[in-house]
This record gives C-alpha cells, structure tokens and sequence, in this order.
C-alpha cells in the first residue's frame, strides 16, 4: 500500500512545510490595492458577502427604529408621510434582497460549501466575484438613490398600478426595479456556482447520502433560486418596459393585467421566503447535531423535508392574493398547498427534539440561538396557518398581524439561526472564540426584545391596524401597544450593539479557536482556523456523515494533483468517486470591470432604453477579456493533457 | 516532535485533464443557464397566454404576424443544427480542422439568422407600444434576439481563438458546450414561433 506521513499535530513536518508553502504561493490572493479587486477565492469573497450583506441589515434595522419612533405616539411628525413610505419600503427592499437572500444564501453558502465538500475553491470563483460586486453596486445605487430623495416608495413588492407609469412618478420605482435586477443577477450566478461545487467537487467518499445537512439546505436553495427568479426577472422588466420603453403590459385599457404582475412576482415571492428560511434550517440541523454530540436523527427524513418544502414553495404563491378576487376554486387549492408546508417543516423539527432528548446535550451560545429559533418560528408557523385560511386572511388582510406574522417567521427562521452561525462559524472564519457571557447577553436581550416588539403587533392588527400607515389617531386603542412594541425596539439595538462589540473585542482579544473548538463532525473543521486559500494541505476523503467523527484511524489522502497550478478534483455527482482533474482560473480584474460595465448598462436603462443595448458593447468587451486565455498556462496545460477516454 | 501516522494515498494523478459532456464543470454551468433562461421563456409564454386569457380578441383588431420570415428563420436554424452537431462531434475527438470549418459556418449561419431576424421584425403587423398584445409579441421576440446574439458574439470570439496558437484541450470543451447552447437558442425557436406565428391564428379560428 502507498502511503504518506501526515501529521496529527499542528506541527508539520518538513515536506509537509515545503508542500504548504508551494500551494500558498499558487492560491495565495494578490496583494495591494488594485489586487483586492482581483480575488477569487471563496473564502475572501464570501466574507465580503457577509460583512457587505451585515452592513445591509443594520442600515434596514435603523430605518426601522425611525419607523419605530414615528408610530410610538399618534400624530407624531418625526416622519412625513412621503418619508414614512421611502423608510418602510427602504427597509423591506433592503432586508429581502440585499440581507436575507445574501446573506442566508450567498454569503454563508460560498464561504461554507466548499469547505464543507472538502475542496480548494468554489466551482466558477471570477463569475462568484462578478455576483459579489454587481450585488454592492446595486445595493449602493439603491442607497444612493434615497440620499437624494429617490428611495423606493411602493412597498417592496411595488405593486402595479401604484408603481407603473401612471401613478408612480419620478424614478424610485425604476431605481426599485434595477435593484432587483442586480440582486438577482448575482443569486442566479451563486445558484449555478453552488450546484457544480455540490456535484462535481466533493472529497471522494462523500456519496448523496453523506452530504452534510447543511450542504443539503443550501443546494436545494440553489435549485429554487434557479426556477424562482425568473419570476421576478419578467416582472421587475416589464414594470421598467412599460415605465421607460411605453409597453402596456399591465394598462388594463389595452388589454394589460395588473394581476400578472402580482401572480409573477409571487411566484418568485413565496419561493424567495423559503430560500431565505431553508438555510436557516439546514444552520439548525448543523448546530444541533454538533452540541448534541451525536449523529442528526433522521438524515434522510430531513433531506425529504427540505426538497418538499422546495417543491412545495412553487404551488402556493396565490395565498398572498387572496384579496385579489380570485376565483373560490383556486382559493381552496392554494390554502391547501400553503397548510401542507407544515407537513415537512414540522417532521424537521421532530427531528432536532429527537436528536436532542438522545444526545448529550452541551448549552453554548449558539445552541441558545437554535432553541430561540424553534419558539419563534414555530409561532411564525402557527399564524402562517391561520393566514392560508381565506376567512382569516380577508379579515386581517393588509393589517399589523401578517406584520407580525412574517416577522416571526423571517426574524426566526433566518435572523436566530443566523446569530447562531456567527458564534458557531466565528472561530473558524477568525481564528478566535467569541465571548461566551456577551454572547448569551445578545441572545437574551434579542429574544425578550424580538417578542416585546412583534408579538403586540398581532393584537393592534387585530384592532384592525393597517400596515404601511405613517401615523394613527389616538383614540383608536393602538397608542399603548405601538409604544410597547417601539420599547421592544431599544432591547434589540443594545442586543446587536453588544453583538457588534463582542465581535470588534474577539478579534483582538478573543481566545484562540484551534481547528476545532466544538469538536464538529464537518470537514471545514479539518483545516486551520481561519482556513488557508488553499483550504486543505491534504486534500480529505470522507468515511460517514460526519466526516470527522466517522473518519477511519488511516483516513487515506488525495495526492497527485499538480501543484504549480490552481488543479483541483472533479468527483462524480452520485457516489463521489474519482472523476478527473480540473484547473479553476486565477485571479483576474476582468470580473470587476465587466461588473462595471454591466452596472452602468443597468443604471443607464433606468434614464433611456437605450442603455441595456449601447451598454452591452463594454460588457461583452470585458467579458470577452475575461474569458480570453493566457498564451502561457495554455501552453503549461497543453503538454500534460489527458484526453477523457469515451 | 509530533506523532506521526502512515495515511494511505488516494493518486489522482492519472485522471484526465480534458474533459467532455456531464465530466467537465463547464456542461454543468451551462445545463446551469439554460434552466435559468429556459424557465424566463416559459414564463413569458405563459404571460402571453394570460394576457390571452384576459382578452376578447386575439389579435386585437390586426393581423396575426406574416409567416414567411419567421417561418424561413425556422428553416435556417433547423439546418444550422447539422454543421454545429457535425463539429460537436469532431471537437471531441480534437479535430482542429473539422471545428475551424463547423464554428465558421454556424457563424455565418448566425449572421444571417439575425439578417432575417431583422425582415420578421417588419412583418410583426404590430408595436409594442400599442396594447398588451403587442407589448407580449416583441418581449418574447426580444428576449430571443438576445439569446441568438450572444451566442452568435460567443461563436464568433471562439471561432477567432480557434485560428490562434492558444488552441488546447479545454478550447475543445468550450467548442462543444457552444454548440449545445446553440441548440438551447434553436430548440426554443420552435415553441417561441408557434406563439408568435400560429397562436393568434389559432386562437382567432
């Protein structure tokens, strides 16, 4: 048998020194200003994506704390009306398309996935960069819009007639529009990077079967992604056809439909809501098995749940139309689908609890914020159920309880588990250990804080409080529960606030992490902390469902891949045997400058409809200038081919 | 000093760098676009439908579009899948010659696709601006000419590679996943000229 020395140890032996220097110097990023432009590698551009993705959600949460202050007294004038619509619009737009889906999807998926599969880079690293720089430009088009008075003002679904060519004047709408555009461009370029890392780069061993859950989650988001968005491409286009280029698609005088527009935009809509939650999930399953100390209970039941939640989410958009005058029929069909999500969501949760009541459970941070997640999103749920019954809906329709409802559900199915994720994954993308204390603070705070603010708006909706009103007069019995709720606000800032100190404090001063702090069974805890950009000096094979946990004593290693170049292993997508090898390009400034060209192509088309078509020239130049190849490593790969053999 | 233990190696070093079909990434990414815009099409085709749905004429009050050019274009992209599959072959066997010759002429096939392309735009019998129906017919009509203008701008700066002295096994891969998304643009002709061309007809009988 051929074997190699490995060491158990963080010291490393003399060869293995040489082979970690070497694969530095092939992967390392360039260096210097011009060079932060030029990465590629997973690991950097998926930090951007969260720190970017962070900035976003604190942005959104201080509009909210405006909007907070506006209604905590009736007739307040903190906010005029026109105000009051930018802000709350502003802040939906913000937390839908530049936090949850970043943030939940792509900023933990591209760091976390190939990791976690056991490879050295993403699967298209220059087209991941594209997507991160074309989602920071629309997200600071979008904010520099509102700064000069032309934030988005019609909701963050911008329902036609309100936001078409009639009664949506000036151009917040169009800015609105072109947000979606760069925010989807950029989740369809991470969809498609993920499924190829998912199927085509796993560590040998690591069959369907013994995909971590987490991979699991963020896969079958990838998938939905992929059939959802364009439900949004067609609708956010036409919106900007008929307000620029004079098209009619939704002037019902010409035969237009302003419903298309809704039944679009939800079928993209409800989808999105599930690909903000499912990784969410998937973050519970992760940090329940690993605090839990045992194997998740039920693996293939909770891989069935989540792929029929994915199916599930594309036959229930109508139930956000119930008060459309759609016919009864399809009325009963949708409150139907939409009762079934409870079906696969609620056998996912029997799953954690049996995997808690058989394990040993071990109560740290980040298990708190999975046990806040089940409180608050099984009430999430519960109200979701009411809502898909028609009578209900009808009833509070368009008032503070769906507030309340999809606050519990978002806030719980993606912000817990994701405040769960930092302190779980800090160690690892750092190198050091938040601080334990400070940590169970921030969680106590937001959880207390997160019910005193949302459950009240169940009740003033109920009293029959409309949303997206600026002000209410006082004698309408809301005054008391508006100000508790807008109390309910100060414990969440002081919780982020601390969160945010714990953060800037740990990175100076926190305890050094080591590989593995929590003793976790997936493979992105093989390597150090935080990862080099190579990610492994010894490229894994994987043994069981818990890569580390289940790794036999002579675990073997992968050798012979080249290594004066980027080469990495393709596996087969079944059973993650052996496949070939593959060189992924190096680092590059064309993704950047391609994503300039197409951000000015999208900003043109919002003035002239002209801009998509004389603003493709410099995007297929750039692009063109990325995909054109070097003379030399074509020459390096031409002398060491080997053809497939068919 | 640390302890040591003998791993056993798994040598990948004998596996192919040159890769065809479902074994090399770059199928997958395109397997990968095509779901995306190929679920953008149906989705306005079924917009179209709705629309449809919500109208009591079809077309108001104007022809249908006129069938020769459209129906030429049909022609031309069902004959241009014969040299794009005939150097799709050939790449995979790294056939310089034969992919120098097929992407040429898919090329000029392109060229003059769009050249007719432009003679259905005048025979539409209708403007976008007009009504929905309108607005309908040219969104779908444009969302095709994008497709066949990008892959014509990628056949055409593969063509020029494949002339230079950067030609090597990866450019063979590229060569065959440009003819499968060549197919991708010609495939859905089909459905997207029977809704242009032959649904008001039928619709209207």
């Amino acid at each position: 048998m051929i074997t190699t020395k490995v060491a158990t140890e963080t010291q490393l032996t003399e060869e293995e020194l040489r082979k970690a220097l070497q694969l530095e110097r092939i992967w390392q990023e360039p260096r210097g200003f011009v060079g932060w432009f030029k990465a590629v590698h997973h690991t950097t551009i998926g930090m951007r994506y969260v720190v970017t993705a962070f900035i976003f959600f604190l942005l959104a949460g201080l509009l909210a704390g405006a909007m907070r202050l506006q209604l905590a007294f009736p007739e307040a004038h903190f906010l005029s009306n026109d105000k009051y619509n930018q802000f709350f619009t502003m802040h939906g737009s913000t937390m839908m398309f530049l936090f949850a889906v970043p943030m939940m999807f792509e900023a933990l998926s591209v760091y976390l996935v190939p990791l976690m599969v056991g490879t050295r880079n993403i699967a298209f690293p220059r087209l991941n960069a594209y997507s991160y720089y074309l989602y920071v430009f629309g997200g600071i088009m979008f904010y520099v819009a509102f700064l000069c008075n032309t934030g988005a003002d019609r909701g963050w679904f911008a329902y036609v007639p309100l936001s078409g060519p009639d009664y949506g004047v000036g151009k917040r709408a169009d800015f609105w529009a072109q947000l979606i555009t760069f925010t989807e461009v950029s989740a369809l370029a991470v969809a498609v990077e993920i499924i190829v890392t998912v199927f085509r780069l796993r560590a040998p061993g690591m069959s369907l079967n013994r995909i971590p859950i987490f991979v699991w989650g963020q896969v079958i988001v990838a998938f939905m992604v992929i059939f959802a968005l364009p439900g949004v491409v067609l609708s956010s286009t036409m919106l900007l056809l008929d307000r620029t280029c004079g098209t009619q698609f939704f002037n019902p005088s010409v035969g237009g439909d302003v419903l298309l527009y809704q039944h679009l935009f939800w079928w993209f809509g409800h989808p999105e809501v599930y690909l903000i939650f499912i990784p969410g999930t998937a973050v519970v399953s992760t940090i329940v098995t690993t605090f839990s100390r045992r194997h998740i209970f039920g693996y293939l039941v909770l891989v069935l749940s989540l792929v029929s939640t994915g199916f599930i989410a594309f036959g229930l958009w109508v139930h956000h139309m119930f008060a459309t005058g759609i016919p009864q029929i399809a009325e009963s069909y949708f409150t139907g689908a939409s009762m079934m999500i409870a079906i696969p969501t609620g056998v996912q949760i029997f799953c954690w609890i049996a995997t808690m009541a058989t394990g040993k459970v071990v109560l740290r941070t980040p298990m708190w914020w999975a046990i806040g997640f089940f409180f608050v999103f099984v009430m999430g749920g519960l109200t979701g159920m009411f809502l898909a019954s028609v009578p209900t809906d009808l009833q509070v329709h368009d008032t503070y309880f769906v507030v309340a409802h999809f606050h519990y559900v978002l806030i719980g199915g993606a912000v817990f588990p994701l405040f769960g994720a930092i302190f779980y994954w800090f160690p690892k993308v750092t190198g050091r250990m938040l601080s334990e204390p400070l940590g169970q603070l921030s969680f106590w705070l937001f959880f207390i804080g997160f019910n005193v603010t949302f459950f009240p708006m169940h009740l003033v909706g109920l009293r029959g409080m409309p949303r997206r009103v600026y002000t209410y007069e006082p004698g309408m019995g809301w005054t008391l529960l508006n100000q508790i709720e807008s109390s309910g606000y100060i414990l969440l800032f002081l919780s982020v606030s601390i969160l945010l100190w714990n953060v800037y404090r740990s990175l100076r001063r926190g305890r050094i992490a080591g590989p593995n702090p929590w003793h976790a069974g997936t493979l992105e805890w093989a390597t150090t902390s935080p990862p080099p950009h190579y990610n492994f000096l010894h490229l894994p094979t994987v043994n069981g469902r818990e890569a580390l946990w289940d790794a036999a004593p002579n675990q073997p290693v992968v050798v012979g891949l080249s290594e004066d170049s980027r080469q990495i292993l393709t596996t087969r997508s079944l059973d993650a045997e052996p496949d070939g090898r593959e060189e992924l390009p190096s680092p590059s400034i064309w993704p950047f400058l391609a994503a300039l060209a197409t951000t000015a192509a999208f900003i043109g088309s919002i003035f002239t409809p002209w801009g998509i078509t004389i603003g493709s020239v410099p995007v297929a130049i750039t692009m063109i200038g990325w995909f054109w190849p070097k003379k030399q490593a074509a020459d390096r790969r031409r002398a060491r081919e080997i053809w497939q053999n068919d | 000093m640390a302890e040591r233990l003998d791993r056993p190696v798994l040598d990948v070093s004998s596996l192919p760098t040159v890769h065809f079909g479902t074994h090399s990434l770059t199928w997958w990414g395109i397997m990968g676009m095509m779901a995306i815009e190929g679920t953008v099409f149906v989705l306005m085709i079924a917009s179209y439908f709705y629309l449809h749905s919500r109208s009591v004429e079809w077309p108001p009050h104007r022809n249908p579009p006129d069938l020769m050019w459209g129906t030429v274009n049909l022609a031309l992209f069902l004959i241009s899948a014969i040299p794009s599959e005939w150097y799709r072959r050939r790449a995979r066997k790294g056939d310089l010659k034969a992919v120098q010759i097929g992407l040429v002429l898919v090329s000029l096939f392109g060229l003059a696709i769009l050249g007719v392309r432009y003679l259905e735009l005048l025979h539409l019998n209708t403007d976008w601006s007009i009504d929905a129906y309108g607005s309908a017919v040219w969104t779908l009509m444009g969302l095709h000419i994008l497709h066949l203008v990008t892959d014509l701008v990628d056949t055409i700066v593969l063509t020029v590679l494949f002339f230079t002295s950067l030609v090597e096994g990866k450019r063979f891969m590229d060569a065959e996943e440009n003819a499968a998304y060549w197919y991708f643009v010609v495939g859905f002709w089909i459905p997207i000229y029977l809704v242009i061309y032959w649904a008001p007809r039928w619709l209207h009988a």
